[in-house]
């Protein structure tokens, strides 16, 4: 079984991120794997446990991501791949899926691609389709369980009925979603193998790719408007007398 | 402005947001199409026009009974790159996401992603969305066409659907292809109150199993006597919702400690909610919780601790003991709303 994870390089979640001249600053705050791509990485990694196999981590990004790779090897991942190129710079997401497609193409023979449910920076959601339909393969995304036999594979996937489940024919792509399992920690062994990794750098030139198009473009960002709310604390001499000031007061805001 | 709008149904019934994308569209001006796919799903295109589509297309076909987004994405490419609309707006439901994201990919064209704010230069939308969790706004543009936009629910106003009003229904072909995946069945999720939907909703965090007057049954391990203890808290919790006819919710650590499913969280990697009303009891405010309910109309935060962050995001506030507050709410909703 030959398998890939997308994963990308994010600033932590608890960072403060505000807009400064209209670029985005997140101060001194870490950039880290991002979130939901732990997941992915998880499952990249019990499905190679399961039935054999390698698990190799891609990232498009800067020198940085390299970061994301590495915590990526510490779990356990093969070998990590960096795609980067000064080309890549304001890429929006069909880009991306390019770019990531060009990458699994020539990884050749991959059979699964892991990729988070979404980027906590971007808040977009949709790389994971749009590189399966680059790649002409099944997108089976928010899937919270994964069962593979033979070439064929079945997931459970979280949508906003409840859980469907779909089958496939391998290769396909897979996003994933906080009820497959929790991410596991790297190891020790696998932090020490990780910080001595050689890791390779693709450029557009190596996959062989023209820099994609810029679709999309984002000419401003800028900090949302600072809502006032004061809160006001309701008080009283007993549960019942606050509980009823409360109501009196919602009602009054005519939001029910 | 020739505008298409994508009505995201299941099983032949339409998710509200929809119908918000409708008036989104009418607010770019011009003709507003209405695109309703499925199987035995012709009844949704009567609503369409009620909620003031001119023209619907509707392919009505078994081979889109089941949603599979290759088989959506095909259709909806091919009808996009005959008809050429100027707009295709789409709700940000999980269906509506991946079907402007794999159709952008066979158009040539991009998708700005779960939009709060619209507006016209030119012939061109720029489309304001959050990023970073809402910490940061974006706006956006799409340099291609169609501008395919997906709209965050319950942003736009729901239109006023005006009975017997209708339009041109145009029937078109299915163009499902080769699809590669099959549904092999569903396990829907226990009823009640969607969250992305809803217009008021209760949440309880890890203050909820906090009620140390509570004596759990004989021989539970402590873990589960606190998942046990939780659960008595998030009953009220229910009981208030219940009132109120809303959907509970829930923050991370009370999903990650085994209270209640994944499928109640709020926050940046859970369910991003915009209610009128957000009632947060036992829940201290982490920004990674703020991020999915910042937005709501009114907070109410019910926590014992006066400095716990949720009181800078509240509208009003009760420094006290849920358990003794959350109960005495849902008795005072019941008397005022004569129920
Ligand atoms: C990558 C990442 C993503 C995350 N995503 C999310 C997310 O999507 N959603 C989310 O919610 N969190 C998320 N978190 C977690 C977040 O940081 C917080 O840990 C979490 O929100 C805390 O939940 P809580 O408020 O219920 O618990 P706590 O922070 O433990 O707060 C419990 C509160 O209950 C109050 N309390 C206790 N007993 C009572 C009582 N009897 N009556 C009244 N009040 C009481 C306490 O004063 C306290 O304020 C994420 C974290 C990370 C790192
Ligand atoms: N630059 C990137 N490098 C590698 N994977 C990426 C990159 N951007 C997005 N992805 C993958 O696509 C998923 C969804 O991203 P997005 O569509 O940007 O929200 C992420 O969780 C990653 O798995």
């Amino acid at each position: 079984m030959k398998i890939v994870v997308c994963v990308k390089q994010v600033p932590d979640s608890a960072a403060t991120v505000v807009a400064e001249n209209g670029q985005v600053s997140w101060g001194d705050a870490p950039l880290v794997i991002n979130p939901w791509d732990e997941y992915a990485v998880e499952a990249a990694l019990k499905t190679k446990e399961a039935h054999d196999g390698t698990v190799t981590v891609v990232s498009m990004g800067g020198e940085n991501a390299k970061e994301a790779l590495k915590h990526a090897l510490a779990m356990g991942c093969n070998d990590a791949i960096l795609i980067s190129d000064p080309a890549l710079e304001a890429v929006d997401t069909q880009g991306t899926a390019q770019v990531l497609a060009a990458a699994i193409k020539k990884i050749g023979e991959v059979d699964m691609a892991f990729f988070g449910r979404q980027a906590i920076d971007g808040d977009a959601g949709i790389t994971p389709v749009q590189t399966a339909r680059v790649l002409g393969w099944p997108a089976l995304t928010l899937a919270a369980t994964i069962d593979v036999e033979g070439d064929t594979v079945k997931v459970e996937r979280s949508i906003e009925e409840g859980r469907q489940t779909v089958s496939a024919k391998l290769p396909a792509v897979f996003s994933l979603v906080k009820d497959y399992g929790e991410p596991r920690y790297p190891s020790f062994m696998g932090i020490r193998k990780a910080s001595r990794a050689e890791i390779p750098v693709w450029s557009l030139a190596d996959l062989g790719i023209e820099a994609p198009a810029a679709v999309v473009e984002w000419p401003q960002i800028i900090n949302p408007p600072k809502k006032d709310v004061t809160c006001e604390i309701v008080e009283g001499g007993s549960p019942k007398e606050i509980a009823e000031a409360l109501v009196d007061k919602i009602l009054a805001e005519k939001v029910l | 402005m020739n505008t298409w709008v994508y009505i995201d149904n299941f099983k032949g019934e339409a998710l509200p947001a929809s119908w918000e994308a409708i008036s989104a569209a009418k607010s770019l001006g011009g003709s507003v199409t209405a695109l309703v796919f499925g199987s035995g799903v012709e009844a949704l295109a009567k609503t369409a026009f009620e909620y003031g589509a001119d023209e619907v297309l509707l392919a009505d076909d078994a081979s889109l009974a089941d949603y599979r987004v290759e088989a959506f994405a095909s259709t909806l490419s091919k009808l996009a790159a005959e008809r050429a609309p100027d707009v295709i707006l789409l709700p940000t439901t999980t269906r509506g996401r991946e079907l402007a994201g794999m159709a952008a990919i066979d158009l040539k064209t991009g998708v700005l992603v779960d939009v709060v704010a619209l507006e016209l230069d030119g012939d061109k939308v720029v489309a304001t969305r959050p990023i970073y969790a809402g910490k940061l706004l974006q706006k956006t543009v799409c340099n291609a066409t169609p501008q395919i936009i997906t709209l965050r629910g319950r942003v736009f106003p729901k239109p006023e659907a005006v009975a017997g009003r209708s339009g041109t229904l145009t029937k078109v072909e299915a163009a499902a292809g080769d699809v590669p995946t099959t549904v092999e069945g569903y396990a829907e999720t226990e009823g009640g109150v969607s969250l992305t939907d809803a217009g008021v909703i209760v949440s309880g965090g890890r203050g909820v199993s906090n009620n140390p007057d509570l004596t759990p049954p004989d021989g539970m391990s402590d873990e589960e006597a606190e998942v046990w203890r939780a659960q008595q808290g998030f009953a009220l919790v229910g009981d208030l919702a219940g009132v109120l006819g809303a959907a509970v919710g829930a923050s991370r650590a009370a999903v990650d400690a085994g209270y209640i499913p994944y499928s109640h969280q709020v926050g940046q990697t859970g369910k991003v909610v915009s209610p009128d009303l957000y009632i947060a009891a036992g829940i201290s405010g982490a920004i990674q919780h703020l991020a999915g309910m910042r937005n709501s109309k009114i907070i109410v935060a019910i926590n014992k601790d006066p400095d716990a962050p949720i009181f800078k995001v509240a509208r009003f506030g009760v420094v006290g003991d849920l358990f003794q507050i959350v109960p005495a709410l849902t008795e005072a909703f019941k008397a005022k709303l004569g129920k």
